[in-house]
């Protein structure tokens, strides 16, 4: 049992270790010192050089350790990831990268978890009835267009919805957390509601954009399951179809999914950052979009970071849950 | 006495891309309760789809066309599609091939028994028994089968092959069926294995009186343990004799055929095969489907399809050779 | 003893082809897949041969036209006939789809194949690589790559380049997977058995039933490269001269199309993107069909 832990601890380690390397050598790739680049271009524009300039820059350089040798610079680096110490966002000085990330986090975790568990559980069992074939014919119909979703990734099915729904029909708000002039008060149900309304559009974004791979893949799998023995002895046993769809046919094409699960959450992320900003919700898209435009790349490689090392340990936790699940796993 | 199994005029087709393809062709068997049939035949020949057939569960792009199969008087091919699901383990059970896969691997032992109990539960309220009496049952069944309770609540891959065989035997006896089909059950197993799954079987069938079609190619296997012998043939029954008359003075020239390439310790290194191939189910020979291969085909063979034929000893032929004597 | 004939009947065989034309007419998914992309081809053959191509570039026709006889889909804000510009651009994301799901799908057959076949240290260290850059978000990356990049070091080649670096790691562990429940099947024993080198297992035993599976891969590959391309792109990523599907769309956001009425600017790259995307999602559900045979109904 503790080398199981261990094993799957070093992979996490591993891939934090493969994710920050990648981070570090990225910008190498310009030539060009990025700090100094930008606040060049920002004083052309418009004259906007904070006083601290040159702290800035000096903290950036110590943090890349651009003075310094290469293999310094490199473990000065790894130092700090491993201090949890992600550097502080010049383009809103003085605030940290952490801090950045966990004022916005909860937004984005909502939506996040919230839409994909929707989009699991139904195109999950979308896909098992399409594959199904004593299913009634009109519901494995109605899969074929979920799978075609596929077609509409969520960054564009955003701009669809934001488009003809909030704007067109103006049945949905065109954004925002919540409507402009309010202010917060989590106690009042009716400032819950409002958010949540304001959820609902990029919500559907998301699960629209994401419900389609499940379909397909589960879809997939239940053919493959169907061919297997036991569901054809569940036949000869004389169980009723609804019985052999859920215990025989269900539980196991469920399994080999739920490995996808922390996967697909980390692929949902990056959609879901470029929906947030579509839809001007505060969340982790907010962060990352502002960066990407203002060039603030310590924010955008603490963000990658945060997203690869959540994603890596869900994936760990996952490995965790699986045997909770499979009990031929259960006593290896 | 009414027989307990009446097959009459079985016909099975499947439709593929490249034509249809007659798996039975008017196939007839009738069985006592407590009689063991033993089926064999080729792979092609159709035995493993008279199994499914019986059982109805053939499926597309294969179709039951014609005939009747009726168990303990009704017959399996008219009843609802419900109907036919209370039949199944009740009247007529199933022993699969490759008792390997044949077993949830997510749930226990236990509640695949109990599952298949309690979907023939609303049968009659009559004979509605409590969820304890159920789980009594199931155990017993396994006692029966020589499986200790404990495998109640094991998992499939807990298993040996030899012993999911015989969760598998013990599933097919919970509701005390008039008919059990074995299909190949010990193919997968070793000979020691073997003897103790057939030496299962036919314990549990003589507790419970079922007739039972076991089906295979181990002829050896079948010497052993069956009554009565059915050979097939393209589709066809082309012999059906007692074991003692199969073995000693088969008369349909594939059944000789079949017996003469048997080993012999006395001719050893000796091998007979029978020349030629079975033919593709899509296009049959006319008339009698072995006269290709037959050694004592005549003119008449090529043509007409022989009726079935019961000769003085018992046994029932579909041959020419036999049509005038009888 | 009489002569035994063993001539067997002819079995008339319809042709292969009216055999393809009935799968197809029974696997609707893979037809209608293969048929909106065909027409996609030959829209933007079409469009290729007989459109002046630099009317894909601003400042070429009047801008801000909704679409009439002249200009079939409008033009944009920066004077760019939007007909042309789909044309291009479709051929564009063709290019970057096929070479991107192309090199993914040979990288991994490659790697899959040699760590599956030669087993030990080489195949836990590709094994080990795939499944640590595996949690890495992909699109995340590719943003940073491409944002790093000076502007105009980006074309379509660098575009599909950086979408296949972190995109090999999936069908590496597929084709791996398959095969190693080949190396286990009897076949391949056999044929070492019989003496078969290497090489000869490889092409004439493994290969051939890997097929479906590379075939399989390579539609997914190719399906997630467009997709990657366009996300990186709808974030004003890409080569912003030509007329990706993605670019349009960014450029129009950028200046607010929806808002002004200009609703056909995006809505023609909007169109293309869910055709060719749903066309691949399709051919891939048909394709499940052939890699598992179980599927296929007849009646």
């Amino acid at each position: 049992m503790i080398k199981l832990i261990t094993r799957r601890l070093l992979f996490l380690v591993m891939v934090i270790w493969a994710a920050s390397t990648i981070v570090f050598f990225i910008p190498r790739i310009s030539t060009k010192n990025p700090v100094r680049e930008r606040f060049a271009e920002l004083a052309r524009a418009g004259g906007f050089a904070p006083a601290d300039m040159e702290k800035i820059i000096a903290s950036y350089s110590t943090k890349f350790g651009l003075d310094k040798p290469l293999w310094q610079q490199y473990t000065d680096y790894m130092a700090s990831i491993a201090r949890f110490d992600l550097g502080v966002s010049y383009n809103k000085y003085p605030k940290t990268v952490i801090g950045l990330i966990m004022d916005s986090l909860p937004w984005t975790i909502v939506l996040l978890l919230v839409t994909t568990v929707l989009s699991f559980v139904i195109g999950n069992l979308l896909g098992a009835v399409a594959a199904w074939p004593r299913a009634p014919q009109w519901v494995r119909t109605i899969a074929t267009p979920f799978i075609l979703l596929q077609g509409v990734p969520p960054v564009l099915m955003g701009v669809l919805l934001l488009f003809f729904i909030a704007f067109k029909l103006k049945m949905a708000p065109l954004g925002g957390a919540y409507s402009t002039g309010v202010i917060p008060n989590w106690s009042s149900p009716a400032f819950v509601w409002d958010v949540v309304w304001h959820q609902i559009l990029p919500g559907l974004a998301l699960l629209l954009g994401t419900v389609g791979g499940w379909t397909l893949s589960m879809r997939g799998m239940g053919i493959t399951i169907q061919g297997e023995d036991y569901v054809n002895f569940a036949e000869h046993k004389g169980l009723g179809p609804y019985t052999i769809f859920r215990d025989y046919y269900l539980r196991n094409a469920l399994l080999p999914q739920a490995t996808g699960l922390a996967l697909a959450l980390g692929s949902v992320v990056s959609s879901a950052i470029v929906i947030e900003s579509q839809f001007g919700l505060p969340g982790l898209g907010r962060v990352l979009d502002a960066a990407i435009r203002s060039n603030d790349f310590m924010v955008i490689y603490g963000v990658v970071l945060f997203v690869t090392i959540a994603v890596a340990t869900l994936m760990v936790v996952m490995e965790f849950v699986y045997p909770l699940l499979d009990p031929r796993i259960r006593n290896e | 006495m009414t027989p307990v199994l009446q097959v009459k005029n079985l016909q099975v087709s499947y439709y593929t891309d490249a034509g249809r393809a007659r798996a039975l062709d008017g196939v007839d068997i009738t069985l006592e309760a407590g009689e063991k049939l033993g089926l064999v035949g080729e792979s092609g020949s159709g035995k493993s789809t008279m199994a499914l057939a019986m059982m109805r569960m053939i499926k597309p792009p294969g179709r039951i066309e014609g005939g009747q199969v009726i168990v303990d008087g009704t017959d399996l091919i008219t009843i609802s599609d419900n109907d036919m699901l209370k039949a199944r383990l009740s009247k007529i059970a199933y022993i699969p091939q490759g008792a390997m896969n044949s077993l949830n691997p997510v749930i226990r032992i236990g509640a695949q028994m109990m599952d298949a109990i309690k979907a023939h539960q609303d049968q009659s309220t009559a004979e509605w028994i409590s969820k304890a009496e159920m789980e009594k049952r199931c155990k017993q069944a396994l006692a029966s089968v020589d499986l200790n309770s404990t495998v109640f609540k094991m998992y499939a891959h807990e298993l040996s092959g030899g012993m999911k065989q015989r969760v598998c035997i013990a599933i097919s006896i919970l509701l005390r069926p008039n008919v059990i089909i074995a299909d190949e059950p010990t193919s997968a197993l070793d000979v020691v294995t073997q003897r103790q799954v057939m030496e299962t079987i036919d314990r549990v069938q003589e507790q419970i009186g079922a007739a039972v079609i076991l089906i295979g190619h181990d002829m050896g296997l079948m010497a052993q343990f069956v009554d009565k012998v059915a050979v097939m043939y393209a589709g066809r029954l082309m012999e059906l004799s007692t074991v003692r008359q199969m073995f000693t003075d088969p008369k349909h020239p594939y059944a000789q055929a079949l017996i003469r390439s048997l080993p012999n310790l006395e001719n050893k290194g000796v091998f007979n095969g029978i020349p030629g191939m079975a033919p593709a189910l899509l296009q049959l020979p006319g008339g009698c489907a072995f006269h290709p291969r037959c050694v004592k085909a005549m003119e008449i063979c090529t043509t007409v399809r022989p009726e079935p034929v019961t000769l003085s000893s018992g046994q029932i032929l579909e041959c020419h050779l036999y049509s005038e004597k009888a | 003893m009489t002569s035994v004939s063993l001539a067997q009947p002819e079995i008339i065989q319809p042709s292969r082809i009216t055999l393809f034309l009935r799968y197809l007419r029974r696997n609707k998914g893979l037809t209608i897949g293969l048929f909106i992309l065909l027409l996609l081809v030959v829209f933007t053959v079409y469009g290729l041969a007989t459109a002046d191509l630099k009317h894909a570039y601003p400042i070429s026709v009047k801008s801000k036209q909704p679409p009439s006889w002249e200009f079939p889909l409008g033009t944009d804000f920066f004077g760019r006939d939007l007909y042309v510009a789909m044309v291009v651009g479709l051929k564009e994301t063709a290019i970057i789809g096929l070479l991107a799901g192309a090199l993914g799908t040979l990288i991994g057959v490659v790697l899959g194949f040699i760590s599956a076949y030669f087993g030990g240290f080489l195949d836990t260290a590709i094994k080990g690589i795939c499944q640590i850059l595996t949690p890495i978000p992909a699109l995340l990356m590719q943003v940073i790559i491409a944002g790093s990049l000076d502007k105009r070091d980006v074309t379509i080649y660098t575009m599909a380049f950086v979408v296949v670096l972190l995109a090999w790691m999936g069908p590496t562990l597929v084709i791996r997977a398959q095969v190693l429940t080949m190396k286990e099947r009897q076949f391949v024993s056999v044929a070492k058995l019989s003496g078969m080198g290497d090489l000869g297992i490889i092409f004439s035993e493994i290969l051939p039933n890997l097929l479906p599976f590379i075939a399989a891969a390579f539609v997914n590959q190719v399906f997630y490269s467009v997709f990657a391309s366009f996300y990186l792109a709808v974030l004003g990523l890409g080569p912003l001269r030509e007329p990706l599907l993605g670019n349009t769309i960014w450029a129009a956001q950028g200046q607010s199309a929806f808002f002004n009425n200009w609703w056909w600017w995006p809505l023609a790259p909007a169109v293309a993107l869910v055709l060719i995307l749903g066309s691949l999602a399709l051919i891939n559900m048909g394709m499940d069909e052939l890699a598992n045979p179980r599927v296929r109904k007849t009646e």
